[in-house]
């Protein structure tokens, strides 16, 4: 019989003591401007700048004027709009083109899936004249489908679901063709459910990066109705005096979406970017 | 039920041939297994047959129809696959059902089709469970399911017990040979283990480097194979080969000798007395291992180098390192030549 040794403060090594120290402040720097945001957000006008994080005589006034302002809601309505129908056509396109390149030998299929990965190396900064160009000679400025377009289907995610497919045995489908499905039933019946943890992870992120979407949705609308809530709470400080406490009210709302997402499926996103870092 | 015809049947991947012209007949209702070592193009046939792989030339036909150019799903065939391929987020009815997917038939005669064939292999108390809930064998026989509902002319067996152990694979044997004895549907099955082959085949195809070698009946293959490979292929253990020469009616072990002299090893007895039976072949060489089995014990002798195995009955276990001699009645002696390895007589 051996014995085990008691845990003692002796076994703590001076490395995880830096280690855990380190990853406090980290973890510190990161939480502080949302532990502020909300702090402000139960401000007063006059008490914005003391920075006390706790206020002195907190409120939730700022909630009630921004919530029955309409403009908020609109803008709300609209970044849910545009992140719900982005994130379902992303959903469908990037699974049907990742599919097909997973399962279907035809030729040119590397060639096609090379120039798809490719496009992950330009950054978005340099496609947004070219997306404005398309918008302006095809009539989709200050439109929801120019706000859109340019996100409905990402080398991201074709990229996400092909490796994901690729791990789906080919008897799967080989069965269901034998059983009488056609190649859409397949990849609908049999193929997608599946794949669901990388769905979901594709839901995740598509969603939490149209609903944070400010760059181009600024760029492409002119329409305050048509403005989603980033590009909406930033109108809050150009367009009067900067009232911080609303700004950081609306970003608090704005918020609760993605947290909420977050919490729900924190599993799948965990998992999602694991998988994503694997497959690579 | 339908009769399935190949005729001179290729396949080709770019410039290699996996299926080099073969022609058999599969008559109606009949069990026709497909046998031999990886690689041999047997899996491609039956994939050729289920329309899974293109068929680069010659023509299959399935009962009257010539069916090269028809999707799977318009050969009315049904497929077992080696992985099960029953899908893990669908209950075990939903997944006899699938294969009705694509029907016509009313619902009412779905679920009766579905309640049937879970009765038939024992899943009624496990319909609604998922896959995930199921052992190894009853995922097959959920397999099994699906491809029966559809009542199919043919049902095609990928290597369907190879990922089960070894006292469920026999289970399973007898459940699929039961089965097809009930529905007398033509079945093509292939597998890679010649004890499945023996035991559940009408007829056996034995196959290697994509051509067929021989085609028979199990008795008909392990009393007269073809040639070496087949003598050795079929059987468990498999036959014992030793050069030899011919002399006259009688045979004798001879290095560099012009034939190969095969013997199985249950008809090369190693005995604890010694006998005045009449013998084809006598061998003495030293004991390398034994394995008792209970009523026999495999004996492992090394005779002048080449290993051999033997047979001891009524329970005789000799020690390792004897020296003894094993015989081999008249009959039991399968004569090859050495060069083309091809049968050449018995004796």
């Amino acid at each position: 019989m051996t014995d085990t040794p008691a845990l003692s403060h002796a076994n703590i090594r001076p490395g995880r003591i830096i280690t855990w120290t380190l990853l406090f402040i980290g973890g510190l720097i990161m939480i502080s401007p949302l532990l502020f945001m909300f702090s402000t957000s139960l401000k007063t006008a006059d008490q914005v700048y003391d920075l006390r994080l706790i206020p002195a005589a907190p409120t939730l006034a700022n909630y009630i004027s921004v919530l029955a302002d309409g403009r908020f809601m609109r803008w709300f309505l609209n970044s849910m709009f545009v992140a719900v129908t982005v994130t379902i056509s992303n959903c469908f396109f990037d699974s049907l083109v990742g599919y097909t390149l997973a399962k279907f030998e035809f030729r040119g299929r590397y060639f096609i899936f090379i120039a798809i990965l490719s496009t992950l190396m330009i950054p978005t900064e340099m496609l947004v004249i070219p997306w404005y160009l398309m918008s302006s000679q095809l009539g989709w400025l200050d439109s929801y489908w120019g706000i859109m377009f340019p996100g409905m289907m990402t080398a991201f995610g074709t990229f996400l679901m092909k490796q994901f497919f690729e791990t789906v045995p080919n008897d799967f489908i080989e069965a269901a063709r034998v059983d009488g499905l056609n190649e859409f039933q397949i990849w609908w019946k049999v193929a997608m459910p599946l794949v669901t943890p990388a769905l979901s992870a594709l839901a995740i992120f598509t969603f939490l990066g149209n609903w944070t979407a400010f760059f181009w949705p600024l760029i492409v609308t002119t329409s305050k109705e048509l403005y989603t809530l980033p590009v909406g709470l930033s109108s809050f400080a150009v367009e009067q005096s900067i009232q911080w406490e609303m700004i950081m009210t609306g970003a608090a709302i704005a918020t609760l979406p993605t947290l909420i997402v977050f919490l729900v499926l924190q599993r799948y996103i965990v998992r999602g970017v694991m998988l994503a870092g694997l497959k690579g | 039920m339908a009769t399935i015809e190949l005729t001179k049947l290729i396949k080709r991947y770019g410039k290699v041939e996996a299926v080099k012209g073969i022609d058999l007949s599969i008559a109606d209702g009949e069990f026709v297994v497909f046998v031999g070592p990886s690689g041999c193009g047997k899996s491609t046939t039956l994939r050729m047959i289920a329309g899974l792989e293109e068929i680069s030339d010659g023509t299959l036909k399935i009962g009257d129809e010539v069916v090269n150019e028809r999707e799977p799903k318009q050969r009315n065939i049904a497929m077992v696959f080696q992985n099960y391929a029953i899908y893990p987020h669908m209950t075990v009815r939903q997944n006899i059902g699938f294969g009705l997917y694509t029907s016509k038939l009313d619902k009412a005669e779905k679920n009766r089709r579905i309640e049937d064939a879970g009765r038939i292999l024992g899943l009624e108390a496990l319909l609604d469970r998922r896959p995930a809930a199921l052992s190894g064998g009853q995922r097959q026989r959920v397999a099994i399911g699906r491809a029966m509902v559809r009542d199919p002319s043919a049902f095609l067996f990928d290597e369907p017990l190879s990922n089960l152990d070894a006292q469920l694979r026999s289970q399973m044997r007898i459940e699929i040979k039961r089965l097809h004895q009930r529905l007398k549907t033509t079945t093509v099955y292939v597998t890679h283990d010649q004890v499945e082959a023996m035991t559940m085949a009408d007829r056996i195809v034995v196959m290697k480097d994509g051509h067929i070698l021989q085609v028979g009946t199990p008795t008909e293959l392990y009393e007269s194979p073809v040639d070496v490979f087949t003598a050795r292929f079929i059987g468990s253990p498999s036959m014992n080969l030793l050069p030899g020469r011919k002399n006259d009616a009688t045979v004798s072990v001879a290095s560099g000798g012009d034939i190969l002299i095969g013997v199985r090893p249950h008809d090369l007895i190693v005995r604890a007395t010694a006998s005045d039976d009449k013998t084809a072949l006598s061998l003495t060489g030293t004991v390398t291992a034994v394995e008792p089995l209970g009523p026999e014990t495999l004996v492992h002798l090394d005779i002048d180098g080449t290993a051999v195995i033997a047979t001891a009955r009524d329970k005789f276990v000799p020690a390792v390192d004897t020296t003894l001699t094993c015989t081999a009645a008249p009959g039991n002696l399968y004569i090859f030549d050495a060069q083309t390895e091809k049968l050449l007589s018995r004796s």
